[in-house]
């Protein structure tokens, strides 16, 4: 796989940003760990341009829901570098209410349209980004319907609740 | 005034703006460009798109893990078998399941069906876009071909829902064989005539060459993948980059282009076409000194068993039930996987709570990421122009939306 370890990104990471990186793993073996809002350009910025890692490409960015925690809003970063084939995922968590985290899109065009369709369903706000509106849903739509207070269907339905099934 | 689309615009402007699509014949499927032309020429463009969102994210929080299978067939339906395959890959990679070789290799043979079919449409949609037609009718007759493969291994043919997690719910039957090794035989001679009629055709060329061209730079900055990709010169392929399905075992060749234009986008799925074949070739080979018979992994607690043992043997009865019933536990943690879907990199991205389906699961859809481009490079395009870049970028309304 990788032409460098996890453990040398992480490393290269930590010398730059040693108190802003938190919870680093390794599910599946690729690299993950969290950071925050203000933290987040800077690294990115550091990954992509850095000549050793050059993770010069953004593969997504999506969004996640934790009703009940502290900062129940994750916001999803996939980074590839193509010359050291080897991925990152890097996670930042926001406040429920009106959620801000700068934008992707001053490092990546491509960020444009993946942040769009963040703010879409999970109403995450991206500062300073070019044309944030709605992509998939009708422009009129009040919610944000990834958010999981939004239930799929009738939520008076019992016959589909995790008891009946021994969790 | 207020809406995005035509905030902003001048009352007393010069220019037209022209709504292309949603339903236009030219643009194979509901994509809307509000386009500001003066006369042929685009000044600017606004996507739209949505037109057929279906929140497949949200249905699969509330299904099982094998019933989130259907709804991958939805996302690209011109190759519905690699996204099929490719979900089941990302459940057994989050289960940590090991499939035999031999499933490895029929899976290789179906997905790479699915790229030629995938490639096919595209390249000959192009040619009906440029005024040629009957390229098109010629590929079409291989199309069926390829249907009718995917009709004997599952029963299906567009929304395929083939295989299973851990491997395929029935063994290939010897027809099966026979319809590839037929398939194969016929393919060749046809492609290589629809070569013929476009490879150097000057009209087609004039139309293609050096229309839309992006550079690498560009390409990378805006995500893409896949074949429009590699036709920028950037050799990335999933298949080789991170090999899944034993995609290491075999031998085959990745095209790039040089300069991204529509000629190259064209020359690229045409290579990729004949590597398919290669590789297709490859592991009808393999399949034959593999066991016989072996079609699933040995994994009872995902891979429903057959209905006879259900109903007289106990041990099946019990682990049907668990299936049905998701009673059995699943790793809390999260998973990225990702396949070369027929636009390019398909990635799943799985967030499980341990629970009979994910608590979250995004699609990493190439289609909707290769898209956004379409707009900002239109604008100084041809009318004429904008269209067949369209159909060479092969963006499939099912992918773009989800």
């Amino acid at each position: 796989m990788g032409k460098i370890s996890n453990q040398t990104v992480l490393d290269k990471i930590n010398q730059q940003f040693a108190d802003k990186i938190s919870a680093a793993a390794e599910p599946y073996g690729l690299l993950t760990f969290e950071t925050t809002k203000e933290a987040i350009i800077p690294i990115l910025t550091f990954l992509k341009q850095d000549e050793e890692l050059k993770f010069n490409f953004l593969t997504d960015i999506t969004g996640i829901h934790y009703p009940g925690t502290e900062l129940p809003i994750g916001v999803i970063y996939h980074l590839h570098s193509f010359v050291n084939n080897v991925r990152v995922r890097i996670k930042v968590f926001l406040e429920e209410i009106n959620p801000v985290i700068p934008t992707a899109t001053v490092l990546w065009e491509g960020a444009n349209w993946m942040e769009r369709e963040t703010y879409d369903f999970f109403g995450i706000t991206f500062e300073g980004h070019p044309g944030l509106y709605r992509i998939l849903n009708v422009d009129d739509m009040t919610v944000f319907p990834m958010r999981k207070e939004y239930p799929l269907e009738d939520p008076n339905r019992v016959d589909k609740k995790d008891f009946f099934f021994g969790r | 005034m207020d809406h995005p689309i035509i905030a902003g615009r001048h009352e007393l402007k010069e220019t037209t703006t022209l709504n292309l699509g949603p339903t236009h014949p030219a643009t194979h499927g509901v994509f809307q460009n509000v386009l500001e032309m003066d006369g042929e020429r685009i000044v600017s463009g606004v996507s739209t798109l949505g037109y057929i969102h279906r929140a497949f994210e949200k249905i699969a929080e509330h299904r099982p893990f094998y019933q989130i299978t259907p709804l991958t067939d939805r996302l690209n339906y011109c190759s519905s078998p690699i996204n099929n395959m490719g979900w089941h890959m990302t459940v057994e990679k989050l289960l940590g399941i090991q499939t035999p070789k031999r499933v490895d290799y029929l899976r290789v043979i179906i997905m790479e069906l699915a790229r030629i079919s995938d490639h096919l449409i595209c390249n000959s949609i192009l040619g009906v876009d440029t005024g040629a037609y009957s390229g098109f009718l010629y590929l079409m007759e291989q199309r069926e071909h390829i249907y009718e493969i995917y009709e004997e291994v599952c029963g299906a043919r567009l929304t395929t829902n083939i295989g299973r997690i851990g491997g395929f719910e029935r063994d290939f039957n010897d027809t099966a064989f026979a319809k590839i090794k037929k398939f194969l035989k016929n393919f060749s001679p046809v492609l290589k005539e629809f070569e013929n009629l476009f490879d150097r055709n000057r009209i087609f060329i004039d139309r293609t060459a050096g229309v839309a061209p992006v550079s690498a730079e560009t390409a990378l900055s805006y995500s893409w993948t896949g074949p429009i990709l590699r036709a920028c010169g950037v050799d990335y392929d999933v298949r080789v980059n991170e090999p899944y399905s034993s995609y290491e075992d075999f031998d085959f060749d990745i095209p790039v282009g040089t300069n991204g234009d529509i000629y190259d986008r064209y020359l690229v799925r045409q290579e990729e076409m004949w590597q398919s074949v290669r590789i297709i070739e490859q592991a009808l080979e393999k399949v034959e000194k593999e066991p016989k018979g072996v079609f699933h992994a040995d994994v009872p607690e995902f891979y429903l068993p057959p209905k006879e043992e259900v109903y007289n043997n106990m041990e099946a009865l019990i682990y049907h039930f668990k299936i049905v019933m998701g009673e059995i536990d699943t790793p809390k943690t999260e998973v990225y996987h990702c396949v070369e879907g027929g636009n390019g990199e398909l990635g799943f991205y799985l967030v499980n709570d341990g629970g009979r389906s994910p608590y979250r699961l995004h699609f990493r859809r190439p289609s909707f990421i290769n898209y956004a481009m379409y707009a900002p490079m239109s604008a100084g395009m041809l009318l004429s122009d904008a269209i067949i870049n369209l159909s060479s970028l092969n963006v499939i309304a099912g992918e773009l939306d989800a």
